[in-house]
């Protein structure tokens, strides 16, 4: 145990995920012994990051205005919609350039075990999305594992009664890995060749 | 330094993310009770272990011991059960609370606890099979998984003084049926057909069970969560989200 504002430093970083003690203690040290301004401008960061970027009222994407780029940008198409875990997985798929409709980010994927149920992902404001009627497909991206597929199979089960095609990413994506993984080429394939469900 | 190996069939209870592409996989063994093991890059796409540490596998698993994680070094899958529940929401959701009961009934890490492992496999497969109503592949688990930890419903005689049943009042806080002598105030009054079907589950009289009306189902259903919720410290968190309709592809 180091004292005062050392400690307090470590703690911190220690509560970051993937960050356990060893590394807390190792970056804690490198702030400490980096040049003033460096450490000013990351801490300018993360305090701008909390106080100018929010959610998306449209798509839950990161946005530094109401809306995110993706949604005011008019050149989209409002009948195609990509369903995603997170908001890096929007860059993951806008980078293979397969896509031009617009998204929807559930904030993560349903996962009972961590007690993550439809209610606590946002998938109400996505029925409500699709209720408006402009959306004629579908498609979820969520990541090509276990919980991704169980989200996926939930959203079909509640949204293809509405009447609307529902499509998921092709198979050749990997079992088991976050599609932020995924590079352009295979992802951009898995989108190419989606399947109606 | 070596580390010392071992090497033992496994289901996969948990799963979670470590790090920038790393899992923590919690596993229940069949010799080395529950442990839990770091499977390094598995959310990469070049993973070699690829999609076998999925939730709910049965595998074979070689895993380095360390002081405080273990490492996953090799796997081999022997029946990927969680492949069977990804087009089956109502399946996966009961799988998620079969895998969170066994976690919590294995308290202590590397305690050997083969026959809940087994139980636990049994529960799995047969849910995978999809011969059964999720309902009651899951009830029978839960039952059963009690039974194991010491502290099933009693069901036909009351469960402070052991009168010999049938008994219509049932109280979660006194244990399961009680006598009228003994009965608490706010007991519950099951009908006799939901006391007829926990005992069939948790006896493995499936052909009762099997016969069984949906709407019993649920109403025993109920007194299975509460019984267990109530004798857990903390709840279950997937117990309440498992989805009760009953799945379109049985
Ligand atoms: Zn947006
Ligand atoms: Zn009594």
């Amino acid at each position: 145990m180091y004292e005062g504002a050392i400690q307090d430093l470590i703690d911190e970083l220690g509560r970051l995920p993937g960050i356990g003690p060893k590394s807390a203690q190792r970056l804690a040290f490198h702030v400490l012994s980096a040049d003033t301004t460096d450490i000013k401008r990351l801490a300018a960061a993360l305090t701008r990051v909390k106080e100018e970027v929010r959610f998306c009222s449209t798509c839950y994407n990161v946005a530094e205005a109401e809306q995110c780029r993706i949604c005011r940008d008019p050149r989209r198409r409002d009948d195609a919609l990509c369903v995603v875990e997170e908001p890096k997985d929007v860059i993951a798929i806008e980078r293979t350039n397969e896509f031009r409709g617009r998204y929807h980010v559930l904030g993560g994927a349903i996962n009972p075990l961590e007690g993550i149920g439809p209610d606590q992902l946002r998938i109400r404001e996505l029925m409500a999305r699709l209720s408006s009627g402009d959306v004629s497909e579908l498609i979820l991206a969520t990541d090509p594992n276990t919980e991704g597929e169980a989200t996926a199979t939930y959203l079909a089960l509640m949204v293809k009664p509405m009447g609307i095609t529902v499509s998921r990413l092709a198979s050749g994506l990997p079992v088991g890995g976050d599609l932020e993984y995924a590079d352009e080429i295979t992802l951009g394939r898995a989108f190419e060749g989606r399947r109606k469900l | 330094m070596r580390r010392p190996l071992y090497r033992d069939d496994a289901l996969v209870l948990r799963v979670q993310r470590l790090g920038e592409a790393d899992r923590i996989i919690t596993l229940l063994t069949r010799r080395h009770g529950r442990v839990r093991a770091v499977a390094k890059g598995v959310r990469k796409t070049t993973s070699r272990f690829g999609g076998r540490l999925e939730p709910f596998g049965l595998v074979d698993v070689q895993c380095s011991e360390g002081s405080t994680l273990d490492t996953v070094t090799q796997v081999e899958g022997k029946d990927l059960f969680g492949r069977h529940f990804l087009d089956d929401y109502p399946r996966y959701t009961a799988a998620n609370a079969i895998a969170e009961t066994a976690e919590r009934l294995t308290p202590v890490e590397r305690e050997p606890a083969l026959r809940l492992y087994l139980l636990t496999v049994g529960a799995l497969r047969a849910l995978a099979g999809r011969e059964r109503a999720t309902t009651l592949v899951l009830d029978a688990y839960l039952l059963r998984a009690m039974a194991h930890a010491g502290w099933a419903p009693a069901l036909r005689d009351c469960a402070v003084c052991a009168n010999p049943g049938p008994h219509r009042a049932f109280s979660i806080a006194a244990g399961g049926v009680v006598c009228p002598n003994c009965r608490p105030p706010g007991a519950a009054h099951p009908s006799q057909a939901s006391l007829d079907l926990m005992c069939a589950l948790l006896e493995g009289d499936w052909v009762a069970a099997d016969a069984s009306d949906v709407k019993v189902r649920g109403e025993s259903s109920g007194f299975v969560a509460a019984h267990l919720q109530w004798h857990l410290e903390r709840g279950l968190r997937s117990l309440p989200l498992v989805d009760r309709r009953e799945s379109q592809n049985r």
